[in-house]
Parts: structure tokens; C-alpha cells; sequence
């Protein structure tokens, strides 16, 4: 490499096949207890549904177990290894007490459907919980229900939907701007809304008269995201909401972005009717490479019949407990309660904050990136200059001439030691670099990223194809993703 | 704040670097009338000690120490240690999904393993890399059974779980996807004849649970049978996943939506849990959720990547199979931890063991209450009918630190006072014989109230 690389060093790793390969029969990892009641006659009692084999299921040792994920853990990238500035995902430190408390006994081992009475535990958590996300967004009500962003998403226009249809016309589209994430039109499809597309303006906010164009009676909702996915934020929103509010639709936030906003101002206080979080994101549940995440969605009082049955509430003697009987829910998105373990893990992660906490949180959120857009500007292309809030969006034309695209120096930032930012999104920036480094990044991690940058810049300059064949160090290099698509192998054979 | 890594003097030159005199002047963009200009209502900074108290008060306050008896799509198994050892590793805890795949291997080469050992298990030939759990698993199976027949209606079995369906339900209301429901017979399986007159030539799938609600397995290959003579899919709901290692999978099927949760996930107050979808080769571009698949690095070297992403959400957006994005991955590692550990071996015996503590529960309370549906072949849950109401029944037991069965007053009136007992390898005889002892008391208590009620009257 010509370029020094600051932050990482190439070392050793393990080799690991595949679990399958190391299998042989009579090789175990486990022990039952002998049975304290009598054998069985699994054919006498089962019959034709007995179960006679188990097909290619793996045979191995423990300490085989052990080495084979810890070997495989080694291959990934991590928050805990250093800085991964994904865009749009908030990819914060995941405290450890969390871990801690989501594992007590009580918590970790109860039964959904064991009685209220021995439940006041579990119920104290949602309901603590919930009242707090309610302050943070200065909504009126919430449901904890849906397991992610997405699921929230389906949650939040189930609930619009059934608001419309209760006035008598549930109403026909979805106005969803071009920056936003995939999952808004995919939800307004589940729902059965059409989705019509919203254009950006110059400053990379909704434009304003293009909204007042289309608005009309047959819109239900607007899904905004704010600050929006080039981390600007949208500034004409209470003009947003009452245009939306003079026809009757209703404002719903995506709250994917909310790392930008917590403890400095509250989407319930600018027009903001139906709104989810990420506890994932914002809230600091890990992402445990792709999930469980949690998708609570808060609302405004005259959305609040509407919400998924059941609902915590306090009995007359001061217990807490479900309430099923609600008329005009939307009905149940999920069984039980929702990701529970997530609920517990955030309200840990708010009880470490506190209000200043939280405060600080967001405000070195913001300047991390601000610091990081102010290090590459020059550098890379800035298509919009609007102040950034909590990530920024740069674009590869400057190294498009040399052929460079933002792929290729994502993947060589690899090399760097670093995760990569988030690639070819938002659509509307063509070559997107959308980085964001959250709160959790010290002074010298970022100025190591941008360092970085400013180097892997150079070598567009000197040396393109160093950054074209990239990476250059990891245990794979770029694998076919065309032939993986074209012939999909999903699962190991035999003799494969 | 100690998660900040950062010095008020590091601040300060971060400030002066980008040209701002006060953190305020990052906040501009916002409307001035917006802005927050008080602390949030919640409870100050808490210590991590205070912290760790808070939940151990609230763990003390939720069932801890309690023996249940609770299944009902919520299993209570021994989890192996090296579960949570594996999983805490931070470079699985702390990764994002795996789209840069040269530094995801760890992630992507362990979710090839577990669809690989879902296939196994289940009998199916593909399997996703997880779904948000065993409900909307349900739900977007027969979805995808709606789009691979263009037909929209769908049967469902009453003996699936009354969650699930009311998940299905919620999913389907602005789908247009009209459900009927078939109802169960004397054996606590689908009344097979009624499931069939509600099969019409806009039917799009049949949806079943097995084992179902109430323990027993169903006659998946009767009921396929049925279903593919009217041109429809079956969609089989599998809550249990031990079943798998003594019960025959529903090979029959055409897409399997599991609930994984059994296999080394905590029950957790209901989550997160496990969903997984499972089909045939062919229809895998119907299929919601990621997948990961093998393919070669430009040196040739077998590498994982997730793939046939034109069926998702970031790709299609409106066209998308689902708008799923986030999934279950981390439950999903435990999940392939687990069966990794038992294997093909120990998960069949693990199965055994349920199938032995069940029936011998099961003949116990036989001997004082009413077992529904006992000569149908079941797993390891059951339905016990008592004289006196199992609400009461459970009252008492709790007084014993148990947990009873559900009372199925709430989904399944029809079967008056009935609960849904599970056993599982953790139950041991004595909570059995303890419960079945308590059950017998108050079938004798009603018996013999009854008797002094009949000799006031002939008195």
C-alpha cells in the first residue's frame, strides 16, 4: 500500500470451513438428564408422523463449536472494532449494561402469557418506557408492537388508514419524497395505498409548491423523514404539516433519523401526527448484524383509538395490565408484545442519559459530522450546501473522471481500517457518499477518517486502479455478486 | 455522559475547526419556535449500579422462581451455555447487516449455515435468513402464496394459533384478501371435510399450524392433498421447533413459516423471537426477507454474499415481495448455535424427552380431569378440561410458585374449562405429580360440593 494506513494493521486470522464439513457421527456437544419419567414408544405414540432421520444436521464437539463462530466473528467489522459511519443507520456504541440487565432472570425468562399479577415486572418496563419515548417526541400515545422500522412503518398507515376510514373515506395515496428510504413505498404498497412521488427542491428539502400542487382530498398522509436522508432538515415543516392538515391528510415521520434531534426538539411540537423510532438506531439496541431491531410508533391523541390491541393501562387498584378491548384497533401486527428485550435494553440506555445526557448526545451527533463535512469538503463533491444535522452526503464526481466510483472508495476505506459509509443512496445524489459518524466517535477517530478520505482522494489521482481492485487486505476480495444472483447457491450440499 | 468520548477541550476545537462560535449555531436550521428550550421530563443520570438495581427489582416482580407450565407458541428450553458466550461476541453483536461482505463473512457464512439447517430440518429446499417472528412469518408466507397463484382468498385453520391469526387478519384487511376459517373436529385437527368446502377456485393457499394450537399433529399430507386438488397452496405454521426432531415435517407443503424461538432463544416476555420462511426452489423470487448465498471472490475463493436483493425493499421499493428491511439476525445466531449443539443426534433425543415428560403428564391428569383430543398424535402440549374454572385452579397454583396452563376461555369458548398444558425436557415429575395433585383436589372439591348440593335437595 502506498498510502499509510494509521488505524489498522493486517494480522492473522483463522480459516473455517463450513460446520457441515467438520460433522462426523458420534460426536456430540451436548448431555440431557436421565429422564425422571418413563421411556417411550415413539412409534406406538406417533405413528406415521414419527420422525425416522435428520437429514445432513451437523455432529460436532463444543470446543469445535466454539472455535468455529469465534473464527467466523473474527472475519466481521464492528462498532466495537472502531468508527462505522453508515448513513441513515446510526450506528452507535451499544452500552454493555444493557446486556447485562436484558439477561436478569425475571426478565429474560418470562412467559408472555404468564398472569398479570406475577407480570408487574415486565409491565412496569413498557409502561416506563413508553411514557418516556412520549416525552422525547412529544406525541400523545404509543404502541411498542412492531419488531422494526419497517414493521412501525405498516403500524403508523394502518393507523392513518383506519383514522380516514372512520371519517368516512380511507383515502388513496401516499405522498413519499424521492429521498426517501425504500421501506416508505413498500409499507404504502402492504397498506394498499398507491405511492406518488414528491419531489426535492434545490436546497434538498420538500418542495414546497410541488407539495401544494399535489395535495389533495385523495392524500392520506405524507411520510417524511426528518432530518431527512442528506441529514438536512426540513425547515418550512409546520408549512408542511398545515398544507397536509388544510386537506385533511396526516403528517407521518419516519423516525430513522431521530439521533438528530433528540432533547433539542420534539416532532410532536412541528405538526408531526404519526411518527416511528428505531430503538435500534437511536436508542441504542444493537444491530446484531441485521436484527432484532424495534419499531414503536407514536401518535398523536386523535390516532390513539387506533393502535394495536392490547395496550398497558393501570387497574383501578394501581396494577398494571393488558387491555384487549379496544373497538377500533387496527388489530394485532404481532404476537405478544413486541421485541421486549429491545424495550429493556433502550430504557437502560435513557436511564444512563438522563436529560442532559441525552442532550450532549445529540449535539456531539451534529458536530460529528459537521467536523467531518467541513474535513472533506474540497475533497469531495458537496451537492448540497444546506447545513448538515447528524450525517452529510457527498457524491463521487470528482472521482468519476478518473472512473472512481463511490463503491470503489468505500471498498478501499476498507483497507483503511474502516467501515464504509453508506453507498449510492439517497437516490436523488447520483454516487452518494452518505456518512454518519453519531456521537460516539472521539476527535481523533474522525480525524483519522478523514484522513483517509483525503488519502484514498490521492490515490484516485496517482493510482485509480489501487482503489478499483479494492480491498486489498480482507480474507475475501470482491466476491460476484452477479453469478451469486444469477445461480443462487442458498444452501450447502453434500459433495458441494 | 461516560458513552461520549469527548473532552469539553475537544468540543471546543471541533467548534473553532468548522468556523461556530456555540454548539446552538448547529442546531439554526431548526425553527427557533421548535426548539427545546427545557430539560426532557424523564429521571436524571443514572449510575450504572442504580441501573442494574432498577431491573433486578423488576425481574423480582416478574415471575423469577416460578415453575410454569406455559407453552402455547412461547417455549421454556434449556439453552446452552455457549449461546450467549457466542453471541456477545461484540463482532456479531455490534455488526450491521452484512452488505459489505468482505468484512461480513462471520455474519454471512453463519446465516448460510442456518438456512442450510432450517432446509434440513423442515424438508424444504430454500429457507431466508429470518423473519420478525412466527406471526408475520405466517402472514407473508401466504402473501407470497397469494402472489405465486393470483388468487386472493385464504383458508385458515382455527386450531392455528388465535395470535397469528389475528396477525394474518390484520395483514389481509387492505390486502383484499378474503379468510374463511376451518374449524377443528372431535380429534383437535382440521375438520377436513368443512376445510374443503371452503377451498373455492379463488382460494390461494390453506394455512395450517403443526403440531397445532392444541398439541396435536395434523394431517399435513391430507390436507395437501386437498388443497393442490383445488389448485391452492399449503402454508404450514410450525410454533414448535423441537417437534422437528421426532415429528415428520410437512414435506408436502409448499412454504413453511417457522417460529424458531424454541431453539436457544429466551422466552423474553415474548420476544425478540425467530421467524423463518421456507419454500421450493422455484418459488424463492416470490420469497420476503434477505438471503445468503455462495459465490466466488476474484481469486476464486468461496465467499457468501446476501443475494437476489431485486425482490426487496431497497431495490423494488413499491414492487418489493415485502417491505421487510431489519430482521431477527442476531436471534437467528443463537438459533444456528443451538442446533449446531444438538445436532442430529441430540435434537432428537431433546424431542424424545418432551414427547416422554408430555405423555407421562398427560396420562396423570387424565386420571382426574378430562385430556381432549387424546388419541390424536401430539407433541408436547395438551388440553385439560376441569370441572371447575382454570382460572381459579391457577389461582391456587401460583400459591404454590406454579404457573398453570392458558386457559382457553378467550380464543376457544366452545371448550368451556379447558387449559393448554406444555411440558417440556425442563419439567420435572415432581412439579408434574405437584400440579396433577392440585388439579385432582379441585376436581374432588367440585365432585363432592355437588354431591352435598344433591343431598340438600333430596333432604
Amino acid at each position: 500500500m502506498k498510502h499509510i494506513t494509521r488505524k489498522a494493521t493486517r494480522h492473522v486470522n483463522q480459516n473455517e470451513g463450513l460446520i457441515f464439513e467438520k460433522s462426523s457421527a458420534g460426536k456430540a456437544a451436548w448431555k440431557l438428564p436421565p429422564l425422571d419419567v418413563p421411556e417411550v414408544d415413539t412409534a406406538k405414540l406417533l405413528g406415521a408422523s414419527e420422525r425416522k432421520d435428520l437429514g445432513n444436521m451437523p455432529e460436532v464437539s463444543e470446543i469445535e463449536i466454539i472455535r468455529h463462530f469465534t473464527r467466523m466473528s473474527t472475519w466481521n467489522y464492528a462498532i466495537d472494532l472502531g468508527m462505522y459511519p453508515l448513513g441513515s443507520c446510526t450506528m452507535k456504541y451499544n452500552p454493555r449494561v444493557n446486556e447485562a440487565v436484558a439477561r436478569v432472570e425475571g426478565i429474560a425468562n418470562g412467559h408472555p402469557y404468564q398472569p398479570e399479577k406475577i407480570s408487574q415486572g415486565a409491565l412496569h418496563i413498557i409502561k416506563t418506557l413508553s411514557e418516556q419515548l412520549i416525552e422525547i417526541t412529544g406525541m400523545d400515545a404509543i404502541t411498542m408492537q412492531p419488531a422494526a422500522g419497517a414493521h412501525g412503518e405498516m403500524t403508523g398507515l394502518l393507523m392513518v388508514r383506519a383514522y380516514h376510514q372512520s371519517k368516512g373515506n380511507a383515502r388513496k395515496k401516499i405522498l413519499i419524497p424521492d429521498s426517501a428510504h425504500g421501506t416508505n413505498p413498500a409499507t404504502a404498497a402492504m397498506v394498499n395505498y398507491a405511492v406518488e412521488n414528491l419531489k426535492s427542491d434545490s436546497r434538498g428539502m420538500v418542495d414546497i409548491a410541488a407539495l401544494e400542487a399535489q395535495m389533495n382530498e385523495d392524500v392520506a398522509a405524507l411520510m417524511l423523514t426528518n432530518p431527512n436522508t442528506l441529514g438536512v432538515f426540513e425547515q418550512q415543516i409546520h408549512k408542511i404539516a398545515d398544507i397536509l392538515h388544510a386537506k385533511g391528510g396526516l403528517l407521518y415521520m419516519d423516525g430513522a433519523n431521530m439521533n438528530a434531534l433528540v432533547g433539542k426538539v420534539r416532532p410532536g411540537d412541528f405538526g408531526v401526527d404519526v411518527m416511528h423510532l428505531n430503538l435500534h438506531k437511536t436508542f441504542s439496541t444493537p444491530h446484531g448484524g441485521g436484527g432484532p431491531g424495534s419499531g414503536p410508533v407514536a401518535v398523536k391523541k386523535a390516532l390513539e383509538p387506533f393502535l394495536p390491541a392490547p395496550v398497558v393501562i393501570t387497574h383501578a387498584d394501581g396494577t398494571l395490565g393488558f387491555d384487549y378491548n379496544r373497538p377500533q384497533t387496527v388489530g394485532r401486527v404481532r404476537a405478544f408484545y413486541g421485541n421486549f428485550g429491545m424495550f429493556v435494553r433502550a430504557l437502560a440506555y435513557i436511564q444512563a442519559n438522563g436529560p442532559d445526557g441525552l442532550r450532549q448526545t445529540t449535539e456531539d451527533a451534529v458536530l460529528n459530522a459537521n467536523y467531518i463535512r467541513k474535513g472533506l469538503e474540497g475533497t469531495y463533491d458537496l451537492p448540497y450546501s444546506t447545513p448538515t444535522m447528524h450525517e452529510v452526503v457527498f457524491s463521487d464526481k470528482l472521482q468519476l473522471k478518473k472512473g472512481v466510483r463511490t463503491m470503489d472508495i468505500a471498498k478501499r476505506l476498507i483497507d483503511y481500517g474502516f467501515h464504509p459509509y453508506t453507498t449510492a443512496f439517497p437516490l436523488i445524489v447520483p454516487g452518494a457518499l452518505m456518512i454518519e459518524p453519531t456521537e460516539s466517535e472521539s476527535k481523533e477517530e474522525m480525524d483519522l477518517f478523514v484522513e483517509a478520505m483525503k488519502s484514498i482522494a490521492e490515490e484516485v489521482e496517482e493510482d485509480p486502479q489501487t482503489v478499483l481492485d479494492a480491498p486489498h487486505s480482507t480474507r475475501v476480495s470482491r466476491l460476484d455478486e452477479t453469478a451469486a444472483a444469477r445461480k443462487p447457491v442458498l444452501r450447502w450440499k453434500p459433495g458441494n | 455522559m461516560r458513552y461520549l468520548p469527548k473532552s469539553p477541550a475537544d468540543r471546543e476545537a471541533m467548534l473553532k475547526s468548522i468556523g461556530l462560535r456555540s454548539v446552538d449555531d448547529l442546531f439554526a436550521p431548526i425553527p427557533a419556535e421548535y426548539r427545546l428550550t427545557r430539560d426532557l421530563d424523564i429521571p436524571r443520570q443514572m449510575a450504572e449500579s442504580e441501573i442494574v438495581d432498577f431491573f433486578r427489582q423488576r425481574s423480582r416482580e416478574n415471575g423469577d422462581g416460578y415453575t410454569s407450565f406455559l407453552g402455547a407458541g412461547a417455549y421454556s428450553h434449556y439453552r446452552p451455555v455457549i449461546i450467549e458466550s457466542l453471541i456477545s461476541r461484540g463482532e456479531f453483536l455490534t455488526a450491521y447487516t452484512p452488505y459489505q461482505a468482505e468484512i461480513s463473512q462471520g455474519t454471512l457464512q453463519s446465516i448460510f449455515e442456518f438456512q442450510t439447517m432450517i432446509c434440513e430440518l423442515t424438508g424444504m429446499e430454500v429457507a431466508n435468513a429470518s423473519m420478525y417472528d412466527g406471526s408475520t412469518a405466517a402472514a407473508e408466507a401466504v402473501m407470497m402464496a397469494v402472489r405465486l397463484t393470483g388468487r386472493r382468498s385464504v383458508v385458515v385453520a382455527r386450531s392455528l394459533h388465535p395470535e397469528y391469526r389475528e396477525v394474518l387478519a390484520t395483514y389481509a384487511t387492505h390486502q383484499g384478501m378474503p379468510l374463511s376459517t376451518a374449524n377443528f373436529g372431535d380429534d383437535g385437527r382440521v375438520n377436513l371435510k368443512e376445510l374443503e368446502k371452503l377451498i373455492t377456485p379463488e382460494t390461494a393457499c390453506v394455512l395450517i399450524q403443526s403440531p397445532n394450537f392444541f398439541g396435536t399433529i395434523e394431517d399435513a399430507g391430507a390436507i395437501a392433498e386437498i388443497a393442490h386438488k383445488h389448485g391452492a397452496m399449503l402454508v404450514v405454521s410450525i410454533a414448535e421447533a423441537v417437534s422437528l426432531g421426532i415429528v415428520e415435517p410437512p414435506r408436502q407443503a409448499d412454504v413453511i413459516a417457522m417460529e424458531a424461538q424454541s431453539f436457544g432463544v429466551p422466552l423474553g416476555f415474548g420476544g425478540p423471537y425467530c421467524g423463518v420462511i421456507a419454500t421450493r426452489e422455484k418459488y424463492v423470487r416470490q420469497m420476503p426477507g434477505r438471503l445468503v448465498g455462495q459465490t466466488v471472490d476474484k481469486q476464486g475463493k468461496r465467499g457468501f454474499v446476501l443475494t437476489l436483493a431485486t425482490r426487496e425493499q431497497h431495490i423494488r421499493r413499491e414492487k418489493a415481495t415485502s417491505n421487510i428491511c431489519t430482521n431477527q439476525a442476531l436471534v437467528a445466531l443463537m438459533v444456528n448455535i443451538f442446533m449446531t449443539v444438538y445436532g442430529k443426534v441430540g435434537l432428537r433425543e431433546l424431542a424424545k424427552q418432551n414427547l416422554a415428560k408430555t405423555t407421562y403428564a398427560a396420562g396423570q391428569f387424565a386420571k382426574h380431569g378430562k385430556v381432549l383430543f387424546s388419541a390424536t398424535p401430539r407433541f408436547n402440549e395438551f388440553v385439560v378440561q376441569t370441572s371447575e374454572d382454570p382460572y381459579a385452579i391457577n389461582g391456587r397454583l401460583l400459591g404454590h410458585k406454579m404457573v398453570g396452563g392458558l386457559p382457553l376461555k378467550k380464543f376457544y369458548p366452545e371448550l368451556g374449562n379447558a387449559a393448554l398444558w406444555c411440558c417440556t425436557e425442563l419439567t420435572t415429575r415432581t412439579a408434574i405429580d405437584t400440579a396433577v395433585g392440585l388439579v385432582a383436589e379441585s376436581e374432588r372439591s367440585v365432585r363432592s360440593s355437588k354431591e352435598e348440593d344433591v343431598a340438600e335437595v333430596t333432604r
